[in-house]
């Protein structure tokens, strides 16, 4: 994926030492743990990660979609305002117009009882109150012909298209109020191969036609690596490796990256034949991290250091960085 | 190489069992409104064990002497004064605690029996059986509660047992439904194809493993429809149809209704058996919500 | 939603009925024994006297032949005569239908609508103390005896305060027309609908509490936050109908069921509907009047029963358009 123009500006996003805490009877639960990073105009970002990692958590941070009682610290600073601070008729004002999230398409992601046209049609209606009838139907049409879908099934309800249209019309809806940064929750993993194939082409696409900046969240890493110009890898809540998508995929710096990029199985490498790298192991209880390093357990390069002290992402090549004692210059 | 012999699978079931119970207790007793009606329970149960020690039975009967008036009320004659006969209302309302608790424990009792027994079949061999039943269900379902309780007593004639019989045959329908549900998950699950594989029977099947794990279902649902036959009782007596020769809470409804208490203004006829039937209901009903949310963790979650 | 859907729930809902009407049939027989002996207790009838009673009746013949008869006279409409006044079963429960339909109508209504915003209130505001209150006081109208509630009101506001009548359902002494009737007819309302309403507010008020609170779980409601909509719009456009669904069959089914669950109210309010009838018919027992109250009360189900099916196919677009 190219990006548009090299960005001379500041950057479009930028997040710093965001915590995410969900509060719970129990005991806190911190599911993301001080994550830094910047997104410029037109970049695409992929994030990475096991389920638990906190990627969706941080997703639904940056619009403040967190259930009641979740504690969200740090600063988003979105074209230069903090959205954590922003009062609430700002949030809902810049919800959509300059941030929209793609979900995942599972079935009930869509009001089920609601026509597909109607659903998109609310979000135009909503950020451009003086719309007529007409215009609002015109635009939806031209919202599901951009993402393939003939106008006319903006008659139907959610239960009657399939699971990669449903993928679609949840783009096309994202779309609706021509945002300028895209977050893509986990949009491929219900669906299969091919689908998934056609889906990722609609998304490139979409991307480059219209510029947008992406931050494309899954636990695939080698889709990522086709798909965005930067990777970060998420642990526990935590950022442990970032840098540009090729290298950290042929090159990882991190271990856990490395466990990640081979877990998928490469057809007609024999290399991975040989040596197919799964991951032992589960990943930790938030609320009973690990010392010191949180992915040691695991690592099948740790080492005594590893388990007091806290690593930070150190720099492991041109604007590459990575969590690890191993990268060369981390300090020991 | 074991030194102690292994204990026997019967004993290691059983100590499971205990386990389990253990710990469902403690969590049972961090369910507030659990043991707020777990104390009402058992204090009214105790009142109705003790009826004899607290309520002298003599006072059930006509009276209407100088030391027993008609309609005193309670300042002239306490505790809860006396109604239309000169008997004592307190003593009626000590005494019908033990009906209201004995026929909506046995007629509850009675359609979980059917009901299970229903349901069990009906999902456990599926096909035919089932459809019958289940359609038998459905049917018995549609005919409204009361009226075919009404005609039910009206044939059998009043009596206690015929009440706890009409009440049963009318309930078992709810439990039954459930239970066929919970059957036909349980059916789904592994074990029960491995253990056929193993070679076990159908009724091994049934009561080794199905049983144990509706058991639970069954038990808090049990819970949950006391307080329905309780309230069916309550509203039978009241239509006279309940047994003219025990006192019951709901038979003191109606007394005081035919005797014209309301007009008398003689509330104290009437209101306490109404505030013994709600405390009673109340606290079945606040029990069987704990033991569910025991028993199914995610209806915690749910009822918040 | 198809032909087919409609046809099929209609036809199981006959096959239903018809089911009923064997069940009552029978369950009278046992009952009857010999209903000419019944009536004419006390006086001597000659054989031929008692043959043609029981041709009258339509006893003869066998329990075949019996039956088949009871159908068609049902179908007809034909309940047979009261015990009591030696009416036409029919007519009596005609002229008593319609006030057990009003106050059931209003009261329903009512507990409807109330004990839906006491729900969505409820469910909104979880673990508040707004949500508290109301399964508090859900929990506690649901336990006591519906009738007790009415003794209660009755005592308080008819008996002690003289606001309300005491009973019926017109002041016997006046002789209003027109609209003073209807208002005086309210007024002999309003107390026992009050006592239905609060006694079925609370079943309504949970049901579309734990509806709302699974509906509150889904995706959907995440979006339409993310798109802009204010927490106010979500509820009312997403949540709330959505919610709805389970409860509109319920309040459908239910309606129902309450149609006969007010006899002990109307006993207690002297209302003259289809309750006090059959409190009064328990006096007899008035076998026939039973048997037709038995019959209508289970056709009301029936009915009632079909139509929340037939409605919740049309309202929930996922069985409509299949």
């Amino acid at each position: 994926m190219s990006a548009a123009a090299e960005p001379a500006a500041a950057p479009l996003l930028q997040v710093r030492d965001l915590h995410v805490t969900y509060g719970v009877r129990a005991g806190a639960i911190p599911a993301v743990r001080g994550v830094n990073f910047d997104l410029a105009v037109g970049e695409t970002l992929g994030l990475a990660g096991e389920s638990g990692c906190g990627k969706s958590s941080l997703a639904g941070a940056l619009l403040r979609l967190l259930p009641r009682g979740t504690q969200v610290t740090g600063t988003v600073l979105l074209d230069g305002e903090d959205v954590l601070t922003m009062k609430p008729g700002r949030l809902r004002a810049v919800r959509w117009t300059e941030l929209a999230i793609v979900f995942q398409g599972a079935l009930h992601t869509l009001n089920p009882v609601q026509r597909i046209g109607r659903q998109i049609g609310e979000a135009i209606s909503l950020h451009s109150p003086g719309t007529r009838g007409g215009a609002v139907s015109k635009r939806v049409g031209e919202l599901l012909e951009l993402v393939g879908i003939p106008a006319r099934r903006a008659q139907d309800y959610p239960h009657q298209l399939s699971g990669g249209q449903r993928q679609r019309v949840l783009i096309g809806l994202a779309l609706a109020c021509e945002p300028r940064l895209l977050i893509a929750d986990e949009p491929t993993t219900a669906l299969d191969v091919m689908v998934q194939a056609q889906v990722l082409r609609l998304l490139d696409d979409l991307q480059q036609r219209l510029g947008l900046a992406v931050i494309f969240i899954t636990h695939d890493l080698s889709t990522l690596a086709a798909v965005c110009k930067r990777i970060a890898v998420m642990y526990a809540g935590r950022i442990v490796e970032e840098g540009p998508s090729h290298e950290v995929f042929d090159v990882p710096a991190h271990p856990y990256t490395r466990a990640l990029a081979g877990a998928f199985p490469v057809i007609g490498d024999p290399a991975f034949r040989m040596n197919p790298s799964g991951l032992a192991g589960d990943p930790p209880d938030p609320r009973e991290l690990p010392s010191g390093c949180p992915f040691h357990p695991r690592c099948p390069e740790a080492e005594e250091a590893c388990t007091s002290a806290d690593v930070e992402l150190w720099p492991a090549g041109p604007s590459r960085r990575a969590a690890c004692i191993h990268v060369p210059g981390a300090p020991r | 190489m074991s030194a102690v012999a292994a204990p026997s699978a019967r004993r290691i079931t059983w100590l499971r069992r205990r386990r389990a119970l253990g710990s469902g207790w403690r969590e049972y007793r961090r369910n507030t409104p659990g043991m707020v009606g777990l104390v009402l329970l058992v204090l009214i149960v105790l009142m109705a064990i003790a009826a004899p020690l607290l309520a002298d039975p003599a006072g059930l009967h006509a009276v209407n002497t100088v030391n027993n008036p008609a309609w005193a009320n309670p300042a002239k004659f306490h505790p809860l004064g006396t109604d239309h006969l000169g008997r004592s209302v307190m003593t009626q309302v000590i005494w019908g605690a033990r009906i209201s608790l004995l026929v909506g424990l046995a007629a509850t009792v009675l359609a979980m029996l059917i009901g299970s027994v229903v349901g069990i079949t009906a999902g456990f061999f599926g096909g035919w059986t089932e459809s019958i039943l289940m359609r038998l269900t459905e049917w018995f379902l549609v005919i409204p509660f009361l009226p075919l309780a009404i005609v039910l007593a009206a044939i059998l004639g009043p009596s206690i047992q015929n009440i706890i019989l009409v009440i049963g045959i009318t309930s078992w329908p709810f439990p039954a439904r459930l239970i066929r549900a919970q059957v036909l998950t349980m059916k789904e699950r592994l074990y029960v194809d491995r253990s056929r594989a193993l070679g076990a029977s159908e009724w091994h099947l049934m009561t080794r493993h199905i049983l144990p794990n509706v058991s639970g279902l069954i038990i808090a649902n049990t819970t949950l429809t006391v307080p329905v036959a309780i309230l069916s009782e309550t509203t039978l007596s009241f239509l006279g149809l309940g047994d003219p020769s025990r006192a019951s809470w709901g038979k003191m409804l109606q007394e005081s209704f035919e005797a014209g208490a309301l007009t008398q203004q003689a509330w104290w006829y009437y209101v306490p058996p109404g505030v013994g039937i709600l405390l009673v209901v109340l606290a079945f009903t606040l029990c069987g919500q704990a033991l569910e949310e025991v028993l199914d963790p995610r209806l915690r979650d749910r009822r918040e | 939603m198809s032909a087919r859907y409609v046809s099929g729930k209609v036809l199981g809902s006959l096959a239903t009925l018809l089911f009923v009407i064997a069940f009552n049939f029978f369950l009278f027989r046992v009952v009857e024994g010999d209903p000419v002996a019944n009536l004419f207790r006390g006086r001597n009838l000659s054989q031929s006297q008692r043959a043609a009673l029981t041709k009258q009746f339509g006893l003869d013949g066998s329990t075949g032949e019996q039956f088949v008869r009871y159908v068609q006279q049902t179908a007809q409409f034909n309940l047979g005569r009261t015990y009591t006044n030696n009416q036409p079963v029919a007519s009596e429960i005609w002229d008593k239908a319609g006030p057990t339909i009003a106050l059931v109508g209003v009261s329903t209504l009512l507990s409807t609508i109330f004990g839906v915003m006491l729900g969505i209130a409820a469910a909104w505001r979880r673990r508040t103390k707004t949500d508290y209150a109301v399964t508090s006081f859900t929990m506690t109208t649901y336990a006591m005896p519906d009738f007790w509630l009415g003794m209660l009101l009755l005592t308080a506001f008819a008996v002690e305060l003289g606001w309300f009548p005491v009973g019926g359902i017109v002041d016997p002494n006046s002789d209003a027309t027109g609209l003073a009737k209807v208002a005086d007819q309210a007024k002999h309302m309003f107390l026992p609908a009050l006592t239905l309403t609060l006694a079925y507010l609370g079943e309504y008020a949970l049901v579309m509490r734990s509806s709302l609170l699974e509906t509150m779980r889904e995706d959907y409601l995440v979006l339409a936050r993310a798109k802009g909509l204010r927490d106010a719009l979500v509820r009312k456009r997403h949540a709330v109908p959505n919610a709805l669904l389970p409860v509109i069959t319920l309040i459908s089914i239910n309606f129902g069921f309450v149609l006969s669950g007010a006899i002990a109210v109307e006993a207690i309010f002297s209302w003259p509907g289809l309750g006090l009838a059959t409190y009064d018919a328990l006096q007899g027992p008035d076998l026939p009047m039973l048997q037709g109250l038995f019959l209508v009360f289970s056709a009301a189900v029936i009915a009632a029963n079909l139509f929340a099916d037939l409605l919740y196919g049309y309202l929930d677009p996922r069985v409509r358009t299949s």
